[in-house]
Order: C-alpha cells, then structure tokens, then sequence
C-alpha cells in the first residue's frame, strides 16, 4: 500500500462510517496536512451531531486541597504533606464558592484535590454530604487517582469507595490523572500516580455503577504519538464495553514552574491530536475544546477541528494558573465565540442535556 | 470538475468545501480567475472556515510551496507624541503629557548600538506626528542607522509621515521621498491605511490623510523605486463591505505599480483606547481575513501573520489559511502592547524556526526583499 492509498482509504473509511485502526491513526499523525483533518474530523463530528450546535456548561473548579502525595513533575499546583503552603478547604469558604457558583448560574461543581495522606474516607463522605444537604447542584468529583488513592488507604476495594461516594451524593467522575495512558510513560512523569490499567479499572467500575465520567489526555511532554494512539484505543476499548464516557478532553502540557523541560507544544499540534481524537474516538459522543490551555482563538479554531464542546466557563480555576497559563473566559465571551463560528450556543449539564 | 492537487511531496489534496454557496468561487480559484467584491462577501459570511482556509492554501502553495518566511529585525518608534488622535490608537501621547517620549539621535544610536552584535538584517520605524520634529531631524534618523548599521534595510515611515514630511520640508512629494531616499530610506511598512474608507476616516481618524491621499502617497513611493507593503485595521467598526473595497483598493493600485510586497491585516486591540468596549476579534475573524486577503489580492506576493497583533499560536496556524509570513523577531514593540496585547514583546529566531516547523512548513529567513538568508 502505498502513502497516497493511506490517506485516500482513511477518507474513504470516514465516508463510510467505519472504524480508524493504530495505522491509520498513525498515518494521520505522519502525513496528513492540517487542513486534511480539519475536512476528516468535521465530517465524523457533523455525522455525530447533525445540528450546527456547541454546548457548554457553568461549573467551578473547587480544589479541596492542594496536598498531595503524589508529586508529579508536570504539576505546578501541588504542595507535598507537611509543606507550610498546603491547604484544605474550610466549610465556609466551601459554602461561599458554591453560593457564588449558583448567582452565577453555575449548575456543577468540579471537585478535585491532590492526594492528601491525613484525609480518610469520613472525610470525603462528610464533604459530599455537608454540600449536597445545603445545595442543589451536581458534584462531578474526585479522578481516578484520587478513588484509587482513596482506596489504597482504607484497604477498601475500588467499588466500596464509589459505591460509599456515590450514596454521599457524588454524581459523576472527571477524568483527570489519565495524563498518558501508558505505563512506560506514566513511570516518568507520575510515578506515585495509579497505573494506568488501574485508572481504567476505576472508570469501568464507576460506569458499572452507573457514573457517568469524561476522559483526558494530557499530551505534549516526553510521550510519541504512539502513545497517544494507544491512549485513544485503551479508552475506546472501555467505551465499547461500559458507554459510560460522556467526552474526551485533550490539553497539553504547560511547561512553566514544572519539572520537565521541554518545548510547550504548539497550537497546531494541539489542533492535529484534537482532530485525531474525534476520528478515533467515535464512541464518545462529545469532544470538548481546551480554552484554559489553549487560549479563547485556539479554542474556537478547534469546534473547525471535530471539537462540539466549549467545555466549561470555569468559575475558577487553579491548577493550569499555576503552571503560569492564565487564561480567562467569561460565560458571554464563550456565547460570542461559538456563535462567531456560525453555530448555535447552548448551556448543558454534565449529562449534556440543554439547560432552557 | 477536478477539485484535486498534487502537493510538492506527491500527495494528494483535495479543494474541500462544505458551503456549497462557495463552489463558484473554489472554480475560479483552481481555473487563476479573478475574485470580485461579490465573492470576497460570500467568503465572509460563509462559516466554512475550513473551506475558505482551503481555497487560500492553494493559491499560497502555488506561491512559496512549503516556505514560511521570517526577518530579524528591530523595530524603533522614535516618538509618540502625536497631533493625529485616532480614536483606535492606545500608543499616542500629546506634548508633554506624561509617558510621552521622543528619542533623540543619541537615543537611536544607544538603542541600534545595544544590539549592535544581533545580524539585525531590518529596521522598521514609525512614529507619531510631532509637529515639533524638523524634517532634519528624520534624515538624521535615517543616516543614523545607516552610519551604525550600513547593510540593515530601513523599512520606514507611513504613508501618513510621508505626507507631514512632504508639508514640513516645503518640497513636493517626489523630492520629499527622493530626500529620504538618498538618506537611506528604502521601504515603507504600510501602516496608515487603516481602513481605506471615507466614512472610517470620518469617524475614527479625521485629522489623518485619507483613502486619496494614502494611496497617492504609496504610488509615488512606488514610482520612486521603492517598495512598501500595505495594511488593514479591522475589528472595530468597518463593515464587510468597506473590507473588501479595501482590498479592491489596493489590488487596482497594484496593478498599476506592482509596488506592494506583502499585505499585513492588523486585528484592532480596543483596551486603553476610546473604543474600548469593542472585543476582540476572534480566531474566524482573523484567519478569514488572512485567507481572503490571500484570495483577493491575486497581485501580492505576499500575506503576513503578524503574530503581534493575533498572537503566535494562531499566527502559526494562518499559515495554513493564506499566510506564508510571519513577520520578524521584533523586540521591543509597543504599538499594540500598549492596547492590551497578550503576545510576546519578541521572539527568538530559534523560537519562530520552531513554531514554523511545528506546523509542518520550512522556515526561511529572509531580508526585507524577501530574499533568503543563509544562517549557520
């Protein structure tokens, strides 16, 4: 087979309707031009989602810690135990963020922390409880690192843990820590972190429980694109089993105040792997645009690129700002973007249905 | 129909359009036809970004191939009292207001001295209009940089400085730009233009030249010998239709001259201007404009990304929509820092090699006649 037959059979495969291979993805990567996947992952995300429409949804970041055992050399937010920066949140300061969140028409909150070695299990459920006996809004909490931490320290099984939070009012997962599904890469850059056979498990535990998560990629730092390839496939295997992720949300890695030294990657790289994601992933329905790392332009280039998402207005947000990105996004500027883009804006909750 | 081309690797590219309101235009492309306003419009208001960024690709591989050009350069803004007011403008000071500054020779000299080890191959220049300034005092600026730096090129002065020159120095404006040029000037940036409309000018920049005279102006540069680029401010308040007069505008004086080297958009920054309440433009915006900018002026030879004004992520990106330029290292700028630029104040040679490369396209560095140079 030659190189033009490569690309010729993944446009027909697209055309169809069929299913992208390792080597095709991996043809993409190597020989498509920019443009190409632009035309390829817009005709997967037009067969996917018909009407011209980009959802969002209003949601904080809320980190209920900073401490964290886990010490990864991309993270610039973390503070090791004992270290005098180190934080959890107070119920007050909790209580003001949400009330904050509702004034702003917020309808979620993203709870997410480090591993903190002195937080236990009462600790979560007493967190879980205390928000949702004061308020209606949904509770999208904890990656998989922190479940498989969780479960580690009270030598509970992965399930008793989401059964537990589930019942204290957790509502869905985000897939966060997925980082490179790869242990040859994940050993590198986050060796205290799950594996990632292990970060799968909880996914698939927490859809059979009925959670429903996201799924993330961070890219961009010492993996190959054969690592993302296998990334993409680990999580469309799982999707064919459970169904249970709602999106795939790729970002690249922010170099500043990290350990790892490398060239940030740039935006057309980031616009390449977003549209090879929509092509491979075609069960997960939503592809979500990373504006905290990518900026409001790049953003909006990327519903051009397979995205149907703008993700979320975050309120707040701590853990990319602390790796010196700082990007800022009001609800009103996301509406403008994506209706500039000749499409129709529409708020949505986790579950990606419309709010009216 | 054949929608269909070869790339230089041997790869195939197809034309791809989803917005079936652009077929026309996609025929006229493939067959060097040329665009009128009628489709520069359906260009504009089609959200086939995709489409359009195609369109423009072809016409700019058909161009450069896979080059994409940058120069070393530094820019020097020798003052920024100014008696213009344009209401787009953050970077205007009036006489004596506080951070006002006009730099003197020995400022010049410090300024091109300090970096005297860089192979600067540019220098581009621009100030206000200080009424304050003789006409010697811009000759001396002129065999300044030529006495310091003999082989730089001077890429200086507006069309709008070119016009004060000519009514302070009492001499025509062919003897103005003949004075200049013997002092070493040897190229016009293209700034000035804004929008060539009467109705923008009216509203936004009454005390600066207009649409006549602009255009007048450059086509004298241009009978003198010398080159210049040209420019657009969108993103404030121009309609579509006054876009693509511009555009209009400046391809029938290119026709007559073949003076212009590359077309420059400018996106509008609004903060600490009187407009600021305008937002800025968005990434469609702006590479629709680059794409179309591309597509209209058939008789440019070249579209500039000037990652300054939209930022280096999505100038790295417009190369694949148009542009196969992304203007030049620069350090120290301040014109469109001071109305709330995010971008870098300067990048590195290496960093620009880079973010071309990145994308897929060869980097090559060039002087202002977009001649390339060897580098080590």
């Amino acid at each position: 087979m030659n190189i033009m037959t490569d690309i010729e059979s993944i446009k027909e495969k697209v055309s169809d309707n069929q299913r992208l291979d390792a080597d095709d993805a991996m043809v993409l990567f190597d020989q498509a031009e920019l443009l190409q996947l632009a035309d390829l992952a817009g005709q997967r995300r037009r067969d996917l989602h018909p009407e011209p429409v980009v959802t969002f949804v209003s949601d904080r970041n809320i980190n209920y810690t900073n401490v964290c055992a886990s010490g990864c050399k991309f993270c610039a937010f973390f503070r090791p135990p004992g270290h005098p920066e180190g934080y959890v949140i107070k119920n007050s300061d909790l209580d003001k963020k949400i009330e904050e969140t509702i004034a702003l028409g917020g309808t979620q909150i993203l709870l997410q922390g480090g591993m903190h070695p002195d937080l236990d299990l009462n600790y979560y459920i007493h967190l879980l409880q205390h928000i949702k006996n004061k308020f209606k809004i949904h509770i999208h909490g904890f990656s998989p690192t922190e479940i498989a931490f969780l479960a580690d320290l009270s030598s509970i099984s992965i399930e008793q843990v989401l059964s537990t939070l589930i019942e204290a009012g957790l509502d869905s997962i985000p897939g966060g820590g997925a980082e490179i599904l790869v242990d040859e890469i994940r050993n590198k850059i986050s060796p205290n972190k799950c594996s990632a056979g292990k970060w799968l498990d909880v996914m698939k535990q927490a859809h059979l429980l009925g959670l429903k998560t996201t799924a993330t990629m961070m890219f961009g730092h010492i993996e190959e694109n054969k690592h993302i390839i296998e990334h993409f496939l680990k999580l469309r295997k799982l999707q064919d089993e459970t169904g249970g992720f709602t999106a795939f949300i790729p970002w690249t890695f922010q170099p500043d105040n990290t350990k790892i030294d490398v060239r940030p990657s740039t935006a057309v790289e980031y616009l390449r792997v977003l549209a090879i994601s929509r092509l491979v992933l075609d069960n997960i329905p939503n592809i979500q645009v990373s504006w905290v790392t990518q900026g409001a332009k790049i953003a909006q280039l990327g519903l051009a690129f397979g995205a149907n998402d703008f993700g979320s207005t975050m309120i707040e947000e701590n853990v990319v700002a602390a790796a010196g990105v700082n990007f800022r996004l009001p609800r009103s500027e996301i509406i403008r973007l994506i209706e500039n883009a000749g499409y129709k804006s529409l708020q949505r909750d986790c579950f990606y249905n419309v709010i009216e | 129909m054949i929608t269909t081309f070869e790339l230089s690797n041997g790869r195939k590219m197809e034309l791809m359009i989803t917005d079936n309101q652009l077929t026309d235009i996609r025929e006229k492309v493939l067959n060097n036809l040329r665009l009128d306003a009628a489709d520069a419009m359906k260009l504009y208001t089609s959200n086939d970004i995709i489409g359009i960024g195609h369109l423009a690709d072809f016409i700019r591989r058909k161009r450069h191939g896979k080059k994409a050009f940058f120069v070393y350069n530094q820019h020097l803004n020798y003052t920024n009292v100014c008696i213009n007011h344009c209401r787009f403008c953050a970077y205007s000071r009036s006489k004596g207001q506080s951070e006002s500054f006009t730099l003197t020779i020995d400022d010049v000299r410090k300024k091109l001295s300090d970096r005297i080890e860089e192979p600067i191959t540019e220098i581009h220049m621009v100030g206000g209009i200080n009424p304050e300034l003789p006409f010697n005092y811009y000759l001396d600026l002129l065999r300044t940089i030529k006495e310091i730096r003999p082989n730089v090129t001077i890429k200086a002065f507006t069309a709008v400085e070119i016009d004060h020159l000519s009514r302070i120095s009492g001499l025509s404006l062919e003897d103005t730009i003949h004075t200049l040029k013997s002092a070493g000037l040897e190229m016009l940036p293209g700034g000035g233009a804004e929008v060539l409309s009467a109705r923008i000018r009216d509203k936004l920049f009454p005390r600066k030249i207009g649409h006549e005279r602009w255009l007048k102006v450059i086509n004298k540069i241009h009978s003198a010998g010398l080159t210049s680029n040209a420019t657009m401010l969108y993103g404030h308040i121009e309609t579509l239709e006054e876009r693509v007069k511009h555009f209009i505008r400046l391809r029938s004086l290119q026709d007559q001259t073949s003076g212009f080297t590359a077309f420059i958009p400018l996106a509008f920054h609004s903060q600490n201007t009187p407009m600021s309440d305008i937002p800025s433009t968005t990434a469609f915006d702006d590479l629709k404009n680059i794409a179309i900018a591309r597509l209209m002026l058939d008789n440019f030879d070249h579209i500039k990304a000037y990652w300054v004004m939209i930022g280096e992520k999505l100038a790295q990106t417009a190369l694949s929509f148009g542009a196969d330029d992304l203007d030049g290292t620069i350090l120290e700028e301040k014109i469109t820092h001071m109305a709330g630029a995010t971008s870098s104040k300067g990048l590195t040679r290496q960093k620009i090699r880079g973010m071309i490369q990145a994308s897929g396209w060869e980097p090559v560095e060039r002087d202002s006649f977009y001649n390339e140079i060897r580098t080590v």
